[in-house]
């Protein structure tokens, strides 16, 4: 059987072989801007002594989400990590997290809203999400390397593809869940595609996006996680040198640092998901 | 005279053989054995009506006529599969997807049957929707949205969101924001069916003292006779997608055009069809068993001119006092109304024919109350009630 092997692989690698001797410029120059955003990013954090960014994020906090203990949790999980010796990785794996998330809704959300408006694109992308969810996350790290070199940016674009496939899939969801005569009444009144969609769609399923992009963050954390293997910085690293040295005490203490950093993204995005249900 | 619609052999078949199944219709198939040879359904068949400038029709049928996926095919909300309506004489399934949108824009109001209001907007934002995606300025769509809405009597709601009103209301929003538009069509698909029977009948009431002011050309769907011969102009009769008989309600009851329509007209016949819900009044008062004493039930009797009033315990209709008992236990220093409730009283369904209400009505001298399943209080009938009500349908309703 085995000297017949079809060769998915040996086609995959080709495939990837001619995108990255024909276009491995564009990306490398893309993974270029992308690196000075980042570390930008980086750097505008750092600009604070921690105790003042300490500050900015238990009041962003308190805006976003008007909750006390979220509020409270903030700031003392952010200084305990500040404690701990965790100040610099925690800054770059927020850094990246954040940057993975924005690529990943800017790419995400607009597909989604396609997919549910195009049958043919919805039968089409769903088997891929499936596909892109099913595949270890380990494996996304490889090709990321020849495009875009080991580092930050290899780590972004895993996350990206790690962590879209719930940003289209719950856009989607939200807008088919728009009950069929809230849509007929739109277009009674003689509502553009447009108006429907920025009138009606968006507006009725922001809860339900607010859900997906609460995932995709979850996902961006954990996949920044797994991508200090090529080279992403940030707690990840942290964990990455630990279990390399058996160090179980610096492992379990960055492990509690991304513990720590998950929870103030995630119950702040829950809030926010259940005021938009409100509305 | 032109006519303001031109409904002109109109077909509509949902599924994969429109062709075959239009075929098979010329040769007079019936619906099931379209189905079963095509499997297709058969929407609408060789609809043909026309509606003039200012009229009210009514195109009424049982579920499954048809009715509903005909007047979408008016504004093409659903495409006819062929045949041509005309409005103004403009051929409106000819038109390009840009060009439908501004005519449906300009000439056709829509109210749907579970209001389909959107809920993340205000009611003022509902109602100013049509004139928002014309792009009106904001000055000018906040004056005829708030006009539209003091049409309806929803003034002072403007702010509130739809979940936060009744189902009456609602539809008045519904209404409203057809009404906004200042189209001069109105499509309204089975409008008031999903509301209260009492409500029902004073939207209908409303309805038609607002159609004296704003004289729209108005297409509503109907399941309900009663309601198709009180404010229709003309009818429209359909069964299976087809047109079974189209005039005036007179004409109608008077003629029927088939025995299909005589058994639907048999239906109105007066002593059959006149029930408690069809002649019941709203109560003037209610006392609270929790909350009122003998005063304020006494207070309540005067201020509505009644002299005996029903006792509500838990949304339940437990009884009636007498404003004599009443001002007896006012004397007596009661506290409640435990001591002067009757609870020996009489009570109908809504069902109940309104032939079997003249000797109940007969044995008693106060008011009958209508209970539903729950003895929820939906009306009551007094004698004067039954009365009218009685030549008000016999006068729609006519000949017999």
């Amino acid at each position: 059987m085995e000297q017949f092997k079809i060769p998915i692989g040996r086609g995959i690698e080709a495939v990837i072989n001619f995108f990255v001797d024909h276009f491995s410029f564009a990306t490398k120059a893309f993974a270029g801007v992308t690196e000075n955003g980042i570390n930008l990013l980086v750097s505008a954090m750092m600009f604070f002594p921690p105790w003042a960014l300490i500050l900015i994020f238990t009041a962003i906090s308190w805006l976003l989400t008007r909750n006390r203990g979220i509020t409270i949790f903030t700031m003392a999980g952010m200084a305990l990590i500040w404690n701990l010796g965790l100040w610099d990785p925690t800054v770059s794996t927020i850094a990246l997290v954040i940057i993975a998330t924005l690529f990943s809704i800017m790419i995400g959300v607009p597909l989604g809203i396609f997919a549910a408006l195009n049958g043919v694109f919805y039968r089409i992308v769903m088997p891929v999400l499936d596909l892109m969810q099913t595949m270890p996350a380990f494996v996304y790290l490889i090709p990321a390397i020849p495009f875009f070199g080991l580092g930050p940016v290899a780590a972004i674009f895993a996350t990206v593809i790690f962590s879209m496939p719930p940003a289209i899939r719950l856009t989607c969801l939200g807008i088919k869940q728009v009950p069929q005569e809230l849509v007929e009444a739109a277009d009674a009144f003689g509502s553009t595609k447009w108006q429907k969609l920025f009138k009606l769609q968006l507006p009725i399923s922001a809860p339900t996006m607010m859900a997906g992009v609460n995932q995709t963050i979850m996902l961006a954390l954990s996949m920044v996680v797994i991508a200090a293997m090529i080279g992403a910085r940030g707690l990840g690293g942290e964990v990455w040198r630990a279990i390399q040295r058996l160090e179980a005490d610096r492992g379990f203490e960055a492990g509690l640092g991304i513990v720590i950093v998950a929870i103030i993204l995630d119950r702040i995005m829950q809030k926010l998901g259940s005021r938009a249900k409100k509305q | 005279m032109t006519h303001k619609i031109v409904v002109d052999n109109v077909y509509k078949i949902f599924g994969p053989h429109p062709d075959k199944a239009l075929k098979l219709i010329d040769q007079g198939h019936t619906n099931e054995q379209i189905m079963q040879k095509t499997g297709s359904a058969v929407g609408v068949a060789g609809v043909s009506f026309t509606v003039d400038e200012g009229e009210i029709l009514v195109v009424m049928g049982l579920s499954g006529s048809g009715k509903s996926t005909l007047v979408r095919c008016i504004n093409r909300l659903i495409e006819p599969t062929v045949g041509k309506v005309e409005v103004d004489g403009v051929d409106v399934t000819q038109l390009s997807t840009v060009e439908l949108m501004r005519f449906r824009q300009k000439h056709f109001g829509m109210v749907f049957q579970n209001f389909a209001l959107f809920p993340h907007r205000t009611v003022l934002q509902n109602v100013a929707y049509g004139l928002e995606i014309q792009k009106v300025d904001p000055g000018a769509m906040r004056e005829r949205s708030m006009q539209a809405l003091t049409q309806v009597g929803l003034k002072g709601w403007e702010d509130s969101y739809p979940a936060q009103l009744s189902g009456g209301m609602q539809q008045r929003v519904g209404l409203a924001r057809a009404l906004a538009l200042d189209a001069d069509i109105m499509l309204m698909d089975e409008a008031f069916s999903a509301l209260d029977p009492l409500i029902r009948r004073d939207m209908q009431d409303e309805l038609l003292e607002l159609q004296e002011r704003v004289k729209k050309t108005i297409v509503f769907i109907s399941h309900d006779l009663d309601e198709a011969i009180k404010i229709g102009d003309r009818i429209v009769l359909m069964k299976d997608g087809r047109v079974v008989q189209v005039g005036t309600a007179e004409e109608i009851l008077t003629n029927p055009a088939n025995d299909y329509v005589a058994r639907f007209v048999e239906e109105v016949d007066m002593s059959k069809v006149m029930t408690a819900e069809s002649v019941m009044v709203k109560p003037s008062a209610l006392a609270y068993f929790k909350s009122d004493g003998p005063r304020a039930a006494l207070r309540k009797m005067q201020k509505a001119g009644i002299s005996s009033i029903f006792v509500r315990r838990d949304g339940k209709i437990i009884g009636m006092v007498t404003a004599d008992d009443a001002a007896k236990a006012i004397k007596d220093n009661a506290r409640d109304l435990q001591s002067i409730l009757i609870t020996d009283i009489q009570t109908v369904r809504p069902a109940t024919p309104a032939i079997e209400l003249f000797p109940i009505l007969a044995g008693i001298n106060y008011p009958l109350a209508v209970l539903d399943d729950n003895d929820h209080l939906l009306g009551v009938i007094i004698k004067g009630s039954l009365l009218a009500g009685l030549a008000e349908g016999l006068q729609t309703g006519g000949n017999s």
